[in-house]
């Protein structure tokens, strides 16, 4: 018998080989946001791939759309604790962006209408493993999921997935982006439970 | 490298209502390390079979020693809430993990006038701001714009309603009802609520906003459109 919280019983067991540890599945689609939400137009929106050597290639909205798309469902994971099974999503794979970008470079910085910004190994964009997701479940991404657009990365948690993105910048150092230097682990693998300095 | 955060066992000492179903826990904390107000914990359960649940509380109150006092609304149909609001025996003990959230906190150390904003249970973390300012006897305003849905929904009673504090003021905004004789006309939160409490703020003064996902997203799409810088708005959204 445990020796702490005496008679709680919990909810069914059945979900442990699809739930990270710590995680409680929800059906809703919760919201973590330091601030208050960017309104983000289309018709200005821009997303900019800037390389170590500071060339950069830059996409319009009209032109993202141009680019290969795919749709994709998946778990996400929130260090707040939640996880979402199936969530339907379409959206460019990087794959798309990097086609014609050089770079030696081993980490990116995401940075996003509103200043937010987070940092990621660029290995963990490329080979169809994330996006730049724009459409929800068939709709066009609200804007307190970050729309028009953000990055979807599913098998890191989900403040890595930036909302509002605006463009990444290739980096040589790993450079820790807004939640990575108030506490959140560097690079937040939910099956690793890493979710904050020192996990 | 940081040390990673330890689990800790956590005594319930005492229960308190605030609401129907909102509730006061205080906890003793061997070897708690402190905390900032607005910071929050992890809540660890395990059942008898190991089955283990971990949920986030907010904070009410500054650090007291080994001592701190969190803030549970009982959510229908919660795997933890519920039994923390109600079943957890006093003298119990639990796991606490913390504290967790560098971002939303005050410190003493801040002397703009100051804005907080809360839609229901989203006065938890705002409260354990409310009373660091009162410990700390700091002389810079603090307005507290507090929406709930009607008299019997506000937490932390006179402590908040009844204050006598130079430094605070203390604004309810009914929803759904409001006492008898209250010149505001129930209603949600509007771009002329945050008016004055806004124009009473300097350039750099933080706003804190604290609340359900629909309240944060209103509250922080009006005062982006009072001119309020959104580099110093702070949220912290639930549900």
């Amino acid at each position: 018998m445990s020796s702490f919280s005496p008679g709680f019983r919990g909810r069914a067991r059945s979900l442990a080989d699809r739930l990270p540890p710590g995680q409680y599945p929800t059906e809703q689609f919760p919201v973590l946001s330091a601030g208050p939400t960017p309104q983000v137009s289309t018709d200005t929106w821009a997303f900019t791939i800037t390389t170590e050597t500071g060339e950069t290639h830059s996409w319009t909205w009209e032109e993202m759309m141009d680019l290969p798309q795919q749709d994709t469902v998946t778990d996400i994971h929130c260090v707040t604790r939640w996880s979402k099974f199936d969530t339907p999503w379409r959206g460019v794979p990087f794959d798309a962006f990097f086609e014609d970008v050089e770079t030696s470079a081993d980490f990116v910085v995401a940075h996003s209408y509103g200043g937010y910004t987070t940092n990621l190994p660029l290995e963990d964009l490329l080979d169809g493993k994330a996006w730049v997701a724009h459409t929800y479940d068939g709709y066009p991404l609200s804007p307190e999921h970050g729309g028009p657009a953000r990055l979807l990365v599913p098998h890191l948690y989900f403040w890595k997935s930036a909302k509002w993105v605006r463009g990444l910048r290739l980096t040589h150092e790993d450079e820790p982006g807004f939640w990575e230097t108030v506490g959140y682990h560097n690079y937040g693998d939910p099956w690793r439970e890493q979710r904050n300095w020192g996990d | 490298m940081a040390m990673p955060l330890a689990w800790r066992r956590a005594r319930l000492d005492e229960r308190r209502p605030q609401t129907a179903t909102a509730r006061t826990l205080l906890f003793t904390v061997p070897g708690w390390p402190g905390h900032l107000p607005g910071q929050h914990v992890d809540v660890r359960l395990t059942a008898d079979d190991g089955y283990q649940a971990v949920r986030s509380y907010s904070l009410a109150a500054p650090a007291d020693a080994d001592r701190i006092e969190l803030g549970v609304q009982a959510v229908a149909d919660g795997e933890v809430s519920p039994y923390l609001a109600d079943d957890l025996p006093t003298g119990a003990e639990v796991e606490i993990r913390g504290p967790l959230g560098n971002w939303f906190v005050w410190r003493r150390e801040q002397t703009e006038p100051t804005l907080l904003i809360a839609g229901g249970s989203g006065v938890v973390p705002l409260a354990a701001m409310i009373r660091a300012h009162r410990e700390a006897r700091s002389t810079s305003p603090f307005h507290l714009l507090y929406s709930v849905r009607t008299p019997a929904d506000i937490w932390y009673g006179e402590e908040l309603t009844d204050h006598r504090e130079p430094h605070l003021d203390v604004q309810v905004l009914y929803t759904r009802q409001a006492p008898p004789g209250s010149p505001r006309v129930p209603g949600r939160l509007t771009a002329t609520d945050l008016e004055k409490p806004a124009a009473r703020l300097e350039p750099t003064s933080p706003v804190y906003v604290c609340g359900p996902t629909g309240f944060v997203e209103t509250a922080g799409n009006l005062l982006v459109d009072l001119g309020r810088d959104p580099a110093t708005i702070r949220t912290e959204r639930f549900g």
